[in-house]
């Protein structure tokens, strides 16, 4: 299946385009590999290599990088502490890639040419979805019919249930939702507005100083927002899991 | 957009599942275990460390406890020493004195008798010497002799008188 979609090159949306490279098909699945899937990989890749060659000296004094891997490791166990408790410490290795594959992909989006994978909400929307099914299948693994209590609150009259149940059950299924159009919503807006006063500044000749002065600032608060919605993203999951571990409104 | 362009979904969702599953497990096999084995042997080492400054603590201060103890026994020693060398002091004072007190007493004694002694030897001489001068005296002014008897009676009635008086 080829694809023939046409996006000017000028535009503020160009830079959103996966980029195919290839036309790979398995079984009837589209399996192009393309620039989005090589800025997956690359993530992958700077995020192990960072952690292991930081980490090679073993140094009983941290230096400057062996620090930024402890600090990174240590924010993502102290995250699982604080929201989930000691149950959570399973957990840890899918919360810590998960925030590390988010916060990797947002960065390397910044980077000038590049390509910012969390910008589809294919992406975000299968993410978030993971972590639904995951959290869901804890909380019936772990509680059996008891898991659907959580969808009663405690104290509320008999008459109102009728109605906050339904709310509850909705909002539950809402989640995945808010939990990716959150990040995929901020990423691409973030960009696009980059593109757009990017655009002005060839438009505004020798005025194009000014917008070119709010880009760089927008781009430091860009990469702020790269960081801060990995961790919204990674302590929403954490919330997630704790409601499934123990059940708590 | 081409967030919504449906047929990129399906690539996409297939390279991420794929990339993902790489990065977990690179995370949990090789990257993870790195990180927390540097960290629990800084913590472990600092906890040793710790351990064996509480341990010299507590070492050193056994050793204040016994020197403490060692200087508490010494005081007391010399308190004692010093009580009892104050009570033997008092008693070989309190023996000189008495032993001077019976000295003097007994030199008291003796003189009180020498001068009892000296004063009967003065008085029998009195006596001898007043009976000599009144019998003398008696027989001038009578002229004739007196008999010895009676005058030695006359001066031992004067004494008895005399001393009788003061």
């Amino acid at each position: 299946m080829s694809v023939d979609r046409h996006i000017e090159h000028s535009s503020p949306m160009h830079q959103f385009v996966i980029g195919r490279l290839n036309d790979w098909q398995l079984g009837g699945l589209d399996i192009s590999f393309s620039k989005a899937a090589a800025f997956m990989f690359g993530a992958v890749i700077v995020a192990t290599l960072f952690l292991v060659l930081t980490t090679s000296r073993r140094a009983m004094v941290p230096g400057r990088w062996q620090s930024v891997a402890e600090l990174w490791y240590e924010f993502i166990a102290d995250m699982i502490k604080e929201t989930i408790g000691s149950e959570g410490r399973k957990y840890f290795p899918f919360v810590f890639s998960l925030f590390s594959f988010i916060v990797m992909c947002n960065l390397l989006g910044m980077l000038p040419y590049s390509y910012t994978v969390t910008s589809h909400i294919a992406v975000t929307i299968t993410l978030a979805l993971s972590v639904f099914v995951l959290t869901t299948f804890i909380g019936i693994t772990r509680h059996g019919t008891q898991f659907l209590s959580f969808f009663v609150p405690k104290g509320v009259p008999l008459v109102m249930l009728f109605l906050v149940v339904p709310i509850e059950v909705l909002s539950y299924f809402m989640r995945p939702i808010s939990h990716s159009v959150r990040l995929f919503a901020n990423m691409t807006a973030g960009h696009t507005m980059l593109k757009v006063f990017g655009g002005f500044v060839v438009q505004m000749g020798v005025f194009g100083v000014l917008p070119f002065a709010l880009i760089v600032a927008l781009t430091g608060l860009e990469v702020a927002i790269a960081v801060l919605q990995a961790y919204v993203f990674t302590i929403l999951t954490c919330l997630y899991l704790n409601d499934a571990i123990h059940l708590e409104h | 957009m081409p967030q919504f362009w449906m047929e990129d979904f399906a690539p996409q969702m297939v390279w991420l599942v794929i990339s993902f599953i790489a990065l977990y497990l690179l995370m949990a096999r090789v990257a993870l275990p790195r990180v927390a084995d540097v960290l629990e042997t800084r913590h472990g080492r600092i906890a040793d460390d710790l351990d064996q400054a509480a341990q010299l603590k507590s070492q050193a201060e056994t050793v204040i406890a016994e020197y403490e103890a060692a200087l508490a026994k010494a005081r007391g020693d010399a308190q004692a020493t010093i009580a009892q060398a104050g009570l033997e002091a008092t008693a070989a004072a309190d023996k000189r004195n008495a032993e001077i007190a019976e000295a003097l007493a007994a030199e008291a004694a003796a003189a009180a008798a020498r001068i009892d002694a000296a004063k009967t030897e003065a008085l029998a001489e009195l006596r001898g010497v007043a009976t000599e001068l009144a019998q003398a005296a008696a027989e001038r002014l009578l002229g004739a002799e007196v008999a010895a008897g009676d005058v030695e009676q006359a001066v031992d009635a004067a004494i008895q008188d005399n001393a009788g008086r003061s």
